[in-house]
């Protein structure tokens, strides 16, 4: 067997990660492998976040402020909000595709892996395609850092650095609870998407324009307005409207925290149903 | 007294069926039902039934994948759903028509990366490279996953499931769909392994030499419910399912219907050819002897009863029961 021992006689990572790193690194070679779709993929990503940009901007071709922000706030709201859902979605997007797994018996196998199966399925495919939208994102970000009248404050800076960090939480925790519930939705991956996505809709638009109602459920029930809306304006020192004053932005970590809890309570209860009622 | 791998008692799972569109019904169906198991160490068990009588639902609930709706189990010693994880490193699965390697890779990293999951170490190496000698795959090693043939993926299949050294191995299935040869060689690796490592096996198949040659003893399910356990001989005693002696004549022969230890099934047109079951006990070579007399054979062949007819006589005798 000597071929065997040439070919993979590599360093491998020791401790808990150990797995995880096996895991991911060989998900990334075998999207490497294939280079010009791979580029075309991230390209592609990059339209996506480019598309939806100008929706916005056209927005602003017939009003000049919405919701209390202008063109340039809302520049920053669109960038806060997109960098957090598409790390969010490249990290762990592929949890809408339980139903294809449940299918394949894919969750079967991971059942019978000494590993927790949410551990396994997030690292199972995790899509750096889709940091194109990150890409651009950030790019948005820097403009409207420049552009918008931003005093640069010890908070201000704590507030970028923190924002996006708890905001790709909050998404990440959204899509673990739309993973859960489609244990109960075999064909419920439309109904979770609109969860999801929807979510991140919502927090790229400042939740002022929506009604009290909208606005309590996207701020309380479904932290969107966490992750980009109240934090920018904090940055841009602007008073929020009713029921969701500015302050709130410095409690996106613990909109974080929350969602992860309920994340995975809903996960653990979809993920327990599925092995009592089976496959 | 040794140690039980599988110790199960009063086994149940039921399923809500639900069907209908507006007005929807529910139906419960029974797929195991009071189920009692053991099997210890080292023993080789197959387990038999038809399409849905129970098997892979009882594999599920001895994995940890499936929770029991009453009953309980024990699969190495450990409450498979609480201690999911450890028992997955005493267990190696094998379902003939899932996978559990990654598709897109090539089988040899399928292994690096399994060998990480179940923390290894180098270790595995020495493992990996008996498996891989034993089992033949050297030469597609580097092939991805999906470009192997069924064979070559079974092969890779079972040695991912052996990577670990588990104390139990669990194969659904595992020769179906194979050609001849491919399944002869499979059997004789399992022999080998269970020779070498003591393991144990739980094996479901629809292919009686796999029977014949990998295990001891059979538990036949039907419904859900144990039909039958015990050894392979007293299934077909107790069944009835007859050895059979299919015998071409060189010339039109009367009926051999009194031949000593044979009853007659059946004789083709003009009695060219003659099939007599060979009873319990009986030697063929005495039959033969005895048939030889008083007609010149041109040619014979001996079935064996098949696994399937077996069942489906022993589903007949337990109606009959009821």
């Amino acid at each position: 067997m000597a071929e065997l021992t040439t070919h993979t006689e590599r360093p491998t990572a020791t401790g808990w990660a150990s797995p995880y790193v096996a895991l991911v690194s060989s998900r990334l070679r075998s999207q490497f492998a294939y280079r010009r779709s791979f580029a075309l993929d991230l390209l592609g990503s990059f339209g996506v976040g480019v598309i939806e940009f100008a929706e916005i901007y056209v927005i602003f071709s017939s009003i000049s402020v919405l919701g209390g922000l202008d063109f340039a706030g809302l520049a920053l709201l669109f960038a806060l909000s997109n960098i957090s859902f598409s790390l969010a979605d490249l990290l762990v997007g592929h949890l809408d595709r339980i139903p294809t797994y449940l299918r394949a018996g894919t969750l079967d196998a991971f059942l019978l892996r000494p590993l927790p199966v949410l551990a396994q399925l997030v690292t199972s495919d995790i899509q750096l395609r889709r940091f194109g939208r990150t890409a651009l994102s950030i790019a948005v970000l820097v403009v409207a850092l420049v552009v918008n009248p931003i005093t640069f404050t010890p908070a201000t800076i704590a507030l970028l650095v923190i924002t996006p960090i708890a905001g790709t939480a909050i998404f990440c925790a959204l899509f673990v609870a739309a993973a859960g519930v489609q244990f109960w939705l075999i064909e419920g991956s439309e109904l979770a998407n609109s969860f999801t996505y929807g979510s991140s809709y919502a927090s790229s638009f400042p939740t002022a324009i929506f009604t009290l109602p909208m606005r309590v459920l996207f701020t309380f029930v479904v932290p969107a307005a966490f992750t980009a809306y109240l934090p920018t304006l904090l940055i841009l020192d602007l008073p929020g409207p009713a029921w969701t004053p500015a302050w709130l932005g410095w409690f996106s970590p613990v909109a974080a925290i929350v969602s992860w809890v309920a994340g995975m309570l809903i996960w653990r209860a979809g993920l327990r149903h599925y092995t009592g009622a089976g496959s | 007294m040794t140690e039980q791998i599988v110790h199960a008692r009063g086994l149940t799972r039921d399923f809500v069926v639900r069907s209908g569109g507006w007005r929807r019904t529910k139906r419960v169906v029974h797929a195991v039902v009071d189920l009692d198991l053991d099997i210890a160490a080292g023993e080789a068990v197959g387990y038999i039934g038809a399409n849905g009588a129970g098997k892979s639902t009882t594999i599920k609930m001895l994995t940890g994948i499936l929770s029991p709706s009453a009953g309980t189990v024990a699969t190495c010693g450990l409450h498979p759903q609480k201690s999911r994880r450890e028992l997955a490193r005493e267990i190696g699965v094998v379902f003939g028509q899932r996978s559990q390697l990654w598709w897109d890779l090539p089988l040899q990293e399928s292994y690096r990366v399994l060998a990480s999951i179940h923390r290894l170490g180098s270790s595995h190496r020495e493992r990996l490279d008996e498996l891989v000698d034993a089992l033949d795959l050297a030469e597609f090693l580097d092939t991805p996953v999906r470009q192997l043939s069924l064979g070559q993926r079974i092969r890779g299949e079972i040695a991912a499931a052996l990577l670990h050294s588990p104390r139990l191995l669990i194969l659904d299935e595992p020769t179906i769909g194979l050609d001849v040869l491919s399944k002869e060689r499979l059997r004789a690796f399992l022999v080998a392994e269970r020779a070498a490592h003591g393991t144990t096996l739980l094996l479901t198949t629809h292919d009686m030499d796999d029977v014949q040659r990998l295990t001891e003893r059979i538990v036949v399910v039907d419904h859900g419910r144990v039909a039958y356990t015990g050894d392979l001989p007293g299934l077909v005693r107790r069944v009835g399912a007859d050895r059979v002696i299919v015998l071409d004549l060189e010339e039109p022969t009367p009926s051999l219907s009194d031949v000593a230890g044979t009853r007659l099934i059946g004789t083709e047109p003009d009695g060219l050819r003659q099939r007599l079951a060979l009873l319990p006990g009986a030697s063929a070579a005495a039959v033969l002897a005895e048939v030889a007399g008083r007609a010149p054979l041109r040619d014979l062949t001996i079935e064996e009863p098949d696994v399937e007819d077996v069942v489906r006589r022993l589903y007949a005798t337990q109606q009959a029961a009821h």
